[in-house]
């Protein structure tokens, strides 16, 4: 018998084939390019035939390729353990010490910045950090010297993202919190344990599925960010997204920029998976 | 409740710290002074007023909207089909497609961005409004799907089967049933992706080809040290609106949830 479909599958393909039509063509066919480009030969503006491997050759023998990437990465996870670090308290507290018809309008407090204007707000650290800008004025009415913390590009970066990014890390961390079973924990302190040893043997293994997407939510936008490194690090410090504009835009150099893009998405790539596998370890734990 | 001050006390504190430049806006923004630090000189409406005489950040603002609007139709109606099908049917390679519909929420940007940009210039399409339009609909439409989705979800799905039971066709069940009560998730995944087209810088820079479109102009002008006042006085204008979007966001998810009868669970996100 040939393979027929049953009335409900045909129904929900048809439902979902404009969205499904949009993002093939439009997300699924480009991506593919970007990867049939980067093995392609080509200059300005143009690709042609033969395949080759000789872009990514050279994103492996040029150590700027290799910096930039590391580079991006640094920058990235250290932002991530900082916007975690500085989170998880934060969905600590809304979870175990908020009263429940409340938690709804901590989390609105909390996510409010995160939705309002990106651009105003880097762009904003750009003026409080800036040269004579609000930091170093506010040092200077109180007769301290100024701290000039633009000059040092990545320092100022990090802090930027790590406050562009913050909201994001919270929510998931406090979702998981919300799954964990109170009578865990008062289980735990009726044995005899203390607080805090009941937190680190009890909760935070059980909240870390939380801690791991938050800290992928927080990576992935951060290790592509472009308005950052542009604006607030002066251009000076280019990140990965940076040196994909550069290649491809400003350059045209199509296959060497699309070799660049596949290589950090593949990057992205295996630190996600990393994450997830890290938190299979937990997961598989809590039968 | 067991009280935790130190918890509470660090809480508010991040807090302050999520909102400190934001609340600096205001403070700047009507400060008499072209320099943007303290001390603060006195009160002032000129950033306002130059804000608003600025002919380049009409232009801007009535494209961003042009955008914004045609974004989150688009992608609220896109999303509306994927998160029905989703919910409601079980068919073959549901998770692929479901997967490639999610995947820019887990894709930086600028990989979609410069996807979609290579593609438009090997194929000769000139960069325009309509290209920035395609390239947001990619963006926003996981969001409306994550957003419609939980609304179809809380949806009883014993009130279709008394209606199609009664006699009405699959059609006028969805028109006179489920949309109705899905249509505080619609609203909500409307304002979303509209509060977040209107945001975008990105694609609104690599697809736009220049054309002034609010993000984009925002940012080129924080260059200019003498255009950063008028900058911020826009910037609380900005926040204020979608401060008020969202606070109707949130309303309305709440009306919905109510409505179908569940229970509230967590924010926007």
């Amino acid at each position: 018998m040939a393979k027929s479909l049953g009335s409900e599958a045909k129904a929900g393909l048809k439902l979902i084939s404009p969205t499904a039509i949009y993002v093939i063509l439009l997300l699924a066919v480009p991506l593919a390019t970007v990867l049939i480009y980067s093995v392609l030969t080509g200059g300005r503006g143009n690709v042609s035939l033969p395949i080759t491997i000789e872009n990514y050759a050279e994103l492996w023998t040029k150590a700027q390729y290799g910096y930039i990437m590391l580079k991006s990465l640094l920058v990235a996870l250290t932002v991530t353990f900082i916007t975690v670090m500085l989170a998880y308290p934060v969905a600590y507290f809304v979870s175990f010490h908020v009263k429940p018809e409340r938690k709804s309008l901590w989390l609105f407090l909390i996510t409010i910045p995160f939705w309002t204007s990106y651009i105003i707000r880097v762009s904003l650290w750009f003026v409080i950090l800036g040269y004579g800008g609000i930091v170093d004025s506010a040092l200077a009415s109180i007769g301290l010297p100024p701290l000039n913390v633009a000059s040092y590009s990545l320092l100022s970066i990090v802090i930027v993202l790590a406050h562009a990014y913050a909201p994001f890390a919270v929510l998931p961390i406090f979702v998981s919190l919300e799954k964990v079973d109170r009578s865990l924990l008062e289980a735990g302190q009726d044995l005899g344990e203390s607080r805090w040893i009941t937190f680190l043997r009890v909760t935070l293994p059980l909240s870390m599925p939380g801690v791991i997407a938050a800290a992928l939510i927080v990576f992935i936008p951060t290790v592509g960010d472009y308005v950052t490194p542009e604006l607030v690090g002066d251009g000076k410090e280019p990140m990965i997204a940076n040196v994909i504009e550069i290649q491809l835009l400003k350059l045209q150099n199509f296959p060497q920029g699309s070799a660049f893009a596949v290589a950090s998405m593949l990057m992205v790539g295996i630190v996600s998976v990393l994450f997830v596998l890290w938190n299979k370890r937990y997961i598989g734990g809590q039968k | 409740m067991k009280k935790a001050p130190i918890l509470k006390g660090y809480t508010l504190f991040y807090l302050l710290f999520l909102y400190g430049p934001i609340l600096l806006l205001p403070i700047f923004a009507f400060n008499d002074s072209k320099v943007v630090a303290f001390p603060l000189k006195g009160l002032t409406l000129n950033w306002f007023a130059e804000m608003a005489a600025d002919q380049n950040l009409r232009t801007a603002a009535k494209n961003s909207l042009i955008i914004a609007f045609s974004v989150s139709s688009i992608s609220t109606i896109l999303g509306i089909f994927a998160a029905r099908a989703s919910v409601r049917y079980n068919f073959p390679g549901k998770a692929p497609i479901m997967g490639m519909i999610m995947l820019p929420l887990v894709l930086p940007e600028m990989i979609v961005a410069m996807a979609l940009l290579v593609v438009l210039l090997s194929l000769g399409i000139q960069l325009s409004l309509f290209t920035v339009i395609v390239g947001q609909v990619l963006i926003c439409t996981p969001f409306a799907v994550a957003i419609l989705t939980s609304a179809f979800q809380s949806l009883d799905r014993s009130l279709e089967e008394a209606s199609l039971d009664l006699g009405e066709t699959a059609v006028s069940t969805f028109r006179l049933i489920v949309l109705p009560l899905v249509m505080p998730g619609i609203m909500a995944s409307f304002l979303i992706c509209f509060t977040i087209s209107f945001d975008e810088f990105i694609i609104a820079n690599f697809l736009g080809s220049g054309k002034p479109i609010l993000s984009v102009y925002i940012f080129g002008q924080f260059r200019f040290p003498a255009k950063v006042p008028s900058m911020l006085a826009l910037g609380t204008v900005l926040v204020l609106f979608s401060i008020i979007l969202l606070g109707f966001a949130e309303y309305m998810r709440r009306r919905g949830i109510a409505k179908a009868g569940g229970k509230d669970s967590g924010g926007l996100l």
